[in-house]
């Protein structure tokens, strides 16, 4: 049976309180609702967040049994560029597989995840890995500042050891006008509110989940949760009943934790609908934006299995208040700050040594000594041991799944930053290897030597001049 | 077996020029500053010079690639000149290619000179640049900066010898004050301020641990040398400085890509220290090397050069700091110019600058009565180039 094999979603460390919006926007008129919202770090974007939950949906498994890589965003960095492409190199998943971007709207996490169900019912691909991330930005003072968050969610689809069977799904589609972006534009364009509420997010989820219900024979009450985006808190309860639904079987919709997520926000909940789910369980998950794709599951014993995800439960305690809003506009570069003389020296990106380096840059994989069993990064040719030394006797190692411990580290004022201090270090990976990277969601008061890190894809530069969003691997503490 | 370099080469001339952040100088006047000194010293004249070694690392906002601008600036006529670059260890690069031109016979003169003029960047540190490491560095390295990378050395060298920020800090603090001490009192230095430990350790992080009075000056500068064979030198002067060892160890890439480093010393500086003192038949380095300018880059280089030098026993340096060993009026007084801390930091100037100081010292001709250090047997100058896990070391030992 086609379904979900294993699931992993990601929420960046950094929360805003939608207070902290108001007390710097407010006089703008907007009135956020109670909570926070996920904020991407500085070096953070929907690629990166998308590398970090298909970590966390694939570790453990074998990355070459992954045949398929789909991403869903509305915020992808590259127009021209294949941004599915550079996650499956990040993920260091074979070169032989199909990638697809699904873009342009709040449904693409749904559409992904469907069409990765019917390549795979369709012996296109045995196992596809779905992700669907967004860090959208949006302009100071906007409703959808403090609406919007960022995040990402990851699915692995296969025909095997499924912990969820796919049951079935319906679709609707509407060029419906709430928001757009026109190609070139940084930020999105918004109708009013009670346009979008009364004319798209009530009618819609209503006819495609009626539109399920009776195309499979189904009643509203047989499912155990229920999942669709709560943009508008009261009307989201509002559906549930006209539906014919309880309360109770709605999936919260991490709204006043995580935010509006876009692309990600169905198949965020239902990740999390999975993280509680019982064997025999059955959800259903609906997108929203212009129409929505519903899709329902059953979930299987194998359910216990799959425990051990840091999914969204941990990622939502592991969290770091992000007090400062001059500092969050800082991070989205919506306040250009002056990193001085120094921080305006760019290098023009060597594309050609990028791809011929892909696997040591994007992958973070070295290399390891068939003779004496060295790992070693970046790759030698000639073994680092110097009990050793042999030449050419090497074989491919992924250290990007490889836990370290900090060996030393510094916090650097004088190197270019928008968050100085810069931190830094060298780290020693379980199993062998010394290498220095930058480390991130980190203080520089609580690294110590000996600490536990973990490895995290980063973005290294946006280069405008050129065009181009750079990205490499980060030590980071072990999050949860 | 190969003999080594001891008493062939002699110094009959040198010189060094004003260091620090000199605006209305040029890299080019610096290069003539430098060689009027040094040819008058030694008491030649250009024509007399056979060939030329030319150190210079930044060239792109100093003088340009290649070993033209010494030529081109001297009007050098026609005559070979070689550019050398090693990093920090390029000025004494420059001077080992001059000693093994005469010491070959193939030369009976030769020229060393380097400089640097690294205040036309427009920001304070070195010259940033990404590609400095290579391509591929560029593309996966932290983006570190020289004060980072050798704080990361501090920090390994407090866990390892449990020495807290405080401690560590304070020990470093000790090295800097001596530094300043010297500089204060030596005119052709850069920073000529006496400074405290309290204002050291109070003073603004560049990089954790390391504050502002932990990093050395960055500074425009040029030093130049004259060599000939030994056996020739009493025919220019009295006085003139022997080599008893010009050694130079680079990183195996073990530091940085192996585990077996601590990170609290220099890999480089021990290996090139145990050459360098055999090379020169030094049994005892602690009590035969009479003074040393070493790479005292920042505080955390300098202490742990002492113990890679085994002037200091492993790990315990602070003992030596804490009693004033090292201080002018030390048993082993270090860096009696003021150091690259104090006096500054030229990159391609600034092996050569340390060996004008031992130069100085040993004919007892240290500008100052002060200044200068009572009957020198030995000189050593060390330089260290790179970063901590993977660097170049320059070592030379000299004598009368």
């Amino acid at each position: 049976m086609v379904g979900i094999k294993s699931y992993g979603a990601y929420i960046p460390r950094y929360r805003m309180n939608h207070s902290t919006i108001f007390g710097a926007v407010g006089f703008l008129g907007t009135f956020p609702a109670p909570g926070e919202s996920a904020v991407a770090n500085y070096d953070e974007d929907s690629l990166t967040m998308a590398v970090a939950a298909g970590i966390d949906c694939i570790n453990g498994l074998r990355r070459e049994a992954v045949d398929g890589l789909y991403l869903a965003t509305t915020s992808q960095p590259y127009m021209v560029r294949q941004n599915s492409a550079l996650i499956a190199t990040a993920l260091d998943l074979s070169a032989h597989i199909r990638t697809a971007d699904f873009i342009g709207s709040a449904k693409s996490g749904t559409t992904a995840l469907l069409s990765a169900l019917d390549t795979v019912k369709g012996e296109g691909a045995g196992n596809i890995l779905v992700c669907a991330s967004d860090c959208r930005l949006s302009r100071p003072g906007s409703s959808q500042e403090s609406l919007y968050g960022d995040a990402a969610a990851s699915l692995l689809v296969g025909s095997d050891d499924v912990i969820a069977t796919f049951e079935g799904a319906y679709s609707v589609s509407y060029d419906f006008p709430d928001r757009w972006r026109a190609s070139g534009e940084k930020f999105e364009h918004a109708w009013e509110d009670r346009f979008i509420r009364d004319s798209g997010y009530g009618p819609f989820i209503q006819e495609v989940i009626s539109g399920l219900l009776k195309k499979y024979n189904l009643n509203i009450k047989e499912f155990a949760k229920i999942a669709y985006p709560g943009i508008y808190a009261r009307e989201h309860g509002a559906v549930a009943k006209q539906l014919g639904a309880d309360p109770g079987q709605l999936q919260d919709t991490l709204l006043s934790t995580v935010g509006d997520t876009g692309s990600a926000s169905p198949l965020m909940m239902l990740v999390a609908a999975l993280e509680d789910a019982k064997p025999g369980d059955r959800i259903l998950v609906t997108s929203f934006g212009n129409g929505g794709d519903a899709l329902f599951f059953r979930v299987t014993d194998r359910i216990k299995g799959a425990a051990g995800k840091r999914a969204v439960k941990k990622h939502l305690a592991a969290k770091k208040d992000l007090a400062s809003y001059e500092k969050y506009l800082a991070f989205r570069n919506l306040a250009p700050m002056d990193l001085g003389m120094r921080g305006e020296l760019r290098v023009r990106t060597p594309m050609s040594a990028l791809f011929r380096e892909r696997k040591e840059v994007l992958s973070l994989v070295g290399s390891k000594c068939k003779k004496c069993g060295t790992p070693q990064y970046p790759y030698q040719r000639v073994c680092v041991n110097p009990d050793c030394g042999a030449i050419d006797q090497m074989e491919d190692y992924r250290f990007s799944d490889k836990r370290a411990a900090i060996f030393t580290y510094t916090g650097d004022n004088l190197a270019a930053s928008i968050d100085p201090p810069l931190v830094y270090g060298l780290v020693d990976f379980e199993g062998g290897g010394r290498y220095w990277f930058d480390f991130t969601d980190c203080d520089l008061d609580s690294v110590k030597v000996g600490m536990p890190v973990e490895m995290t894809f980063r973005s290294r530069y946006v280069d405008e001049s050129s065009g181009v969003h750079g990205y490499s691997w980060k030590a980071t503490p072990i999050r949860a | 077996m190969a003999e080594g370099i001891k008493d062939k080469v002699a110094i009959i001339g040198m010189g060094c020029t004003k260091f620090g952040e000199l605006w209305n100088k040029s890299g080019e006047d610096l290069i003539v500053d430098a060689f009027k000194e040094c040819i008058e010293d030694a008491g030649i004249e250009k024509k007399d010079i056979n060939a030329a070694w030319f150190g210079v690392h930044f060239e792109e906002q100093s003088v340009g690639k290649g070993a033209t601008p010494l030529s081109l600036t001297l009007k050098l006529p026609f005559i070979p000149v070689t550019r050398t670059e090693n990093f920090c260890a390029t000025g004494t690069e420059a001077f080992r290619g001059a000693c093994y031109g005469v010491a070959s016979g193939a030369y009976d003169i030769a020229l060393a000179l380097g400089v640097e003029k690294l205040k036309d960047t427009g920001y304070g540190g070195l010259p940033g640049g990404a590609n400095l490491l290579g391509t591929k560095s560029a593309l996966i390295n932290p983006r570190l900066t020289a004060p980072g990378a050798f704080a990361m050395m501090a920090t390994r060298y407090f866990s390892v010898y449990g020495l807290n920020p405080e401690e560590g800090k304070r020990m470093l603090a000790k090295v800097s004050v001596k530094s300043h001490y010297n500089g204060a009192r030596n005119p052709k230095a850069h920073l000529r301020r006496e400074v405290t430990e309290e204002q050291i350790v109070m003073a603004p992080i560049i990089a954790w641990p390391l504050g502002l009075f932990d990093c050395c000056g960055v500074s425009d500068g040029s030093a130049a040398a004259i060599v000939t064979r030994a056996d020739m030198a009493k025919k220019f002067r009295k006085d003139p400085v022997r080599v008893k060892a010009l050694q130079i160890a680079l990183s195996s890439g073990e530091e940085l890509m192996y585990t077996k480093w601590d990170g609290a010393h220099v890999e480089t500086t021990y290996r090139g220290g145990i050459q360098a003192y055999k090379e020169a038949g030094v049994k005892n380095p602690r009590e035969e090397i009479s003074m040393a300018e070493v790479h005292d880059c920042f505080s955390i280089t300098e202490a742990v050069t002492m113990e890679d030098l085994q002037f200091s026993p492993r790990g315990k340096v602070k003992e030596d700091i804490e009693s004033g060993r090292f201080n002018h009026d030390g048993a082993q007084p270090i860096q009696p110019d003021g150091g690259l801390k104090c006096f500054g930091h030229p990159i391609g100037a600034s092996g050569l600058r340390m060996l004008y100081e031992m130069y100085k010292q040993l004919q007892g001709k240290a500008q100052l009565p002060e200044r200068q250090i009572k009957n020198p047997k030995l000189g050593l100058t060390h330089n260290l180039g790179g970063f901590p896990p993977m660097n170049i070391v320059s070592i030379a030992i000299v004598g009368l």
